[in-house]
């Protein structure tokens, strides 16, 4: 109740300051929004979905009536802590390169016999994909803290990066948005919402870095594969494939781009 | 048509010109595996609503300022007045030789992001997107900073006969006067109808407008 009035009482701290002298306090309202997204942080309601996701790891499921504490996401069968800051990767088992999601189908499918298709095609903000969300703010909480470390040396690696540099800049739709459209300029802003500059270091790591994230507006708790297809929504393109290789090939740039950040994950938003 | 063939051959001569010197990157862009990639865009996505995956097949321009840095590349000038000038014959004048209607109205256009999204109905009326990357009306301080500012638009250049053509051509089809502007063509590509655009030319340039107070 009390971080809610806080809340409150910055938001409107925040329209308060804007609403004084309006362009001229451009770098003034971008302050007064970091220091909301500070007083949110206190208490980010992503660490219930951390939980959750924590159970849903450790208890047994699917027809094979086994956990998913024995999945390889890159560092070794079992080993949570820092995998999240080393995806994508190439896996020799699969003989792809797999982003977080997507790994976690592969452990559901090998390891618990599930058939993964139903989670792939149901809506986000349905109880499967919100399962598997809850599960992705477990596995990145564990790398939080953890300097993001995406490997370009595996000939699949490099392929996937330049194929998600190329859709990064790929035009089309109805308004001829690429990704590149609202991403490919420092210190800009659509409304009031900062934007990063995504091929630049600083740009990528900040938003590789802070995502899964609990949106506050939407009440959501949002993965990568989320973030990305609303991206894909507004960019008016029809809708991306959860976990396809379109969307993990766009992760592969973006993460090796901030590769040196620090993982502050699970992360919140506005 | 005559015209389209016309342009292709040229398209073609200059990228083939451009090819062999071609000293940038070309680890990623067009012609560095096309299979790949093709099959990536076809793999990966799939119809919802409106948003079906035809919008992922490029008109000449869209391919064209896919490779920002090729493009702005100085190799690629000819090719950018060429973009420019189709872009430019495809503009629609207003069919009523009005060319400004209500700023209050404009306002609205401009204020709304909607439309053309796989949440939105085909029968929606659609918005401008404009605030989302302009500063418009003093009145309106959420406004985004990817195009320029926009206050004092009419106050600043008038209304003559040039600056209403320009303006229109500019806000019908971006891509008339910036080959790889990253405003979107809202006449041309059907994403605002006449009426809307005239209501915004009203907004940047009318007297009455506070645009312009």
């Amino acid at each position: 109740m009390k971080r809610i009035h806080l809340l409150g009482g910055v938001a409107i701290a925040v329209s308060a300051l804007v609403g004084q002298a309006a362009w001229a306090e451009k770098d003034k309202s971008i302050e007064s929004i970091e220091e909301y997204r500070q007083a949110l942080k206190d208490g980010n309601p992503a660490e219930l979905f951390q939980a959750s996701g924590e159970e849903l790891w450790k208890t047994p499921a699917g027809p094979k009536n086994a956990s998913l504490e024995r999945c390889d996401l890159g560092l070794g069968a079992g080993v949570v802590k820092g995998a999240y800051a080393q995806l994508p990767r190439y896996f020799k088992d699969t003989n792809k390169v797999q982003d977080m999601e997507s790994r976690v189908l592969t452990c559901m499918e090998t390891l618990q016999g599930i058939d993964t298709k139903e989670y792939v095609q149901a809506p986000f903000d349905t109880p499967k994909k919100n399962d598997l969300n809850a599960l992705a703010t477990y596995i990145s909480g564990e790398s939080s803290g953890v300097p993001i470390k995406v490997s370009l040396a595996h000939p699949k690696e490099r392929q996937m990066y330049n194929l998600g540099k190329r859709l990064f800049y790929y035009e089309g739709g109805p308004h001829d948005f690429a990704c590149a459209t609202c991403h490919s300029q420092e210190g800009v802003r659509i409304r009031l919402q900062e934007l990063p500059y995504l091929p630049s270091a600083k740009g990528a790591g900040s938003a590789w870095s802070t995502w899964p994230a609990y949106r506050v507006s939407a009440g959501q708790m949002w993965s990568m594969q989320w973030r990305l297809a609303d991206c894909f929504r507004q960019q008016r393109f029809p809708e991306p494939i959860y976990t396809s290789e379109a969307t993990i090939a766009l992760s592969m740039f973006i993460a090796a781009t901030g590769n040196g950040a620090v993982m502050d994950t699970p992360g919140i938003k506005r | 048509m005559k015209q389209t063939f016309v342009f292709s051959l040229v398209a073609l001569t200059l990228v083939v010109a451009a090819t062999p010197g071609h000293s940038a990157d070309n680890s990623w862009g067009s012609g560095a595996d096309d299979k790949t990639f093709d099959a990536m865009l076809q793999s990966g996505f799939k119809d919802r609503g409106i948003a079906t995956v035809d919008r992922l097949k490029q008109d000449s321009t869209q391919k064209f300022c896919s490779d920002p840095v090729s493009a702005a590349s100085p190799k690629m000038e000819k090719m950018r007045k060429k973009i420019e000038a189709e872009n430019l014959a495809s503009v629609k004048w207003p069919s009523d030789g009005k060319w400004l209607g209500d700023w209050k109205e404009g306002e609205k256009v401009a204020q709304s992001g909607k439309g053309l999204t796989w949440s939105d109905k085909a029968d929606q009326v659609n918005g401008g997107n404009c605030y989302n990357c302009h500063q418009i009306s003093p009145k309106e301080i959420a406004f985004g900073t990817i195009g320029p500012s926009l206050y004092n638009y009419g106050k600043i250049r008038g209304n003559s006969e040039e600056v209403l053509r320009t303006t229109w051509a500019k806000i019908f089809n971006a891509k008339s006067s910036n080959a790889c502007s990253n405003m979107p063509r809202g006449g041309h590509m059907g994403i605002i109808t006449e009426k809307q655009i005239q209501d915004v030319m009203a907004l940047l340039l009318d007297p009455q407008s506070p645009v312009n107070q």
